[in-house]
């Protein structure tokens, strides 16, 4: 039979769904038999350091500040390649040097685009 | 089985045990306290829990800041009554079995300032309490002292029968009265079903325990 082969991550399998359901079960088991379940407004209630729970959970952020950190981290990794590329220019063949061109004037591109969209500035 | 057996085949490397003695034995070594403090009290309990005195040789080491994960609440302080409803809404939110250490004067009885206006006149008005540590502040021995008090006490509860601990007894609350600030004081100002105004009746001096009516 060439199923032999599985039958250890067969076994393996069905034990390590027995260490996740074996101590649910077992807890389950004990709360049945002993502990009893004992939930209440309170206990039910959302936690917030004692104090009632205030207001929506749902409310508005002002998201001004991912804009900067996506442009920070596009240009962070322009930097990484910017290094090897100036270190290896001299070996390039013109289609290597064109497509390392064209990443980079699709970067600028972007960053003239954040420029215009005003997002560069603080408001 | 009785002890001599049970001693004689521990002595031969044989471990007999019981499903009590077990559950005890994982509940009282595993006391992860609640992490909270209200006054000067709360210094000393961090103390215990640093390198020197070091509450983590009797597993208590790891202080919840949710009372959802926590097993033991330390009142460690002054309890305000602007501060009473939060600390016993915490309790009410820690999941059973919880146990509560007072300590301190001021968590006890409100300490130096029990004439004080603001200060409620000890936690046990509203919440159960385990252990009291007298002191002001107690020193880390003493809550060591009060922590090893409490693991006793846990030692010794049964599992089945009548005397079964609070926990296990489907019919007893696991909440408690959370009061509200209102004009002078809280209302209610005392939890009825686990504290009574310590009135003592003259003639019923000596007749019964507690000489109430
Ligand atoms: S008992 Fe003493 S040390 Fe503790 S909180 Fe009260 S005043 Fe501070």
């Amino acid at each position: 039979m060439t199923n032999h082969m599985y039958l250890p991550v067969i076994v393996l399998l069905i034990a390590g769904a027995g260490f996740a359901i074996g101590p649910l079960a077992l807890a389950w088991v004990w709360a049945k038999k002993f502990s009893p379940q004992k939930s209440g407004p309170t206990k039910n209630a959302i936690y917030e350091c004692g104090l009632e729970s205030n207001g929506d959970a749902w409310i508005k952020f002002k998201p001004g500040y991912y804009i900067y950190a996506i442009i920070f981290l596009i240009f962070d990794v322009e930097a990484v390649f910017l290094l090897p590329f100036a270190v290896a220019f001299g070996g390039f063949t013109m289609a290597q040097s064109i497509s390392m061109l064209v990443f980079l004037i699709l970067l600028v591109e972007g960053l003239v685009w954040a420029c215009q969209k005003n997002v560069l500035s603080w408001s | 089985m009785d002890e001599q057996l049970k001693n004689e085949l521990r002595r031969q490397g044989v471990v007999a045990t019981t499903l009590q003695e077990l559950y005890n034995w994982g509940r009282k070594s595993s006391i992860w306290p609640l992490n909270f403090g209200l006054a000067c009290c709360a210094i000393e309990m961090i103390a215990t829990t640093m390198a020197r005195y070091d509450l983590a040789r009797f597993g208590a080491e790891v202080f919840r800041p949710s009372p959802r994960q926590a097993d033991l609440m330390i009142v460690a302080g002054t309890v305000t009554k602007k501060m009473a409803p939060q600390v016993v809404r915490l309790y009410n939110q820690m999941a059973e079995p919880k146990y509560v250490i007072s300590m301190g004067a001021c968590a006890i009885s409100g300490g130096p300032f029990k004439q004080g206006y603001n200060v409620l006149k000890g936690i046990d008005r509203y919440i159960p309490v385990d252990v009291y540590i007298p002191g002001c502040p107690p020193r880390p021995e003493a809550l060591l002292d009060a922590f090893l008090m409490l693991q006793r006490k846990i030692d010794e509860q049964q599992l089945t029968g009548p005397d079964r601990p609070r926990h296990l007894q489907a019919e007893l609350p696991s909440e408690f009265t959370v009061p509200e600030c209102s004009e002078h004081d809280l209302t209610p100002t005392r939890n009825d079903a686990i504290w009574q105004v310590p009135l003592v009746n003259i003639s019923n001096a000596g007749k019964n325990e507690s000489g109430r009516d």
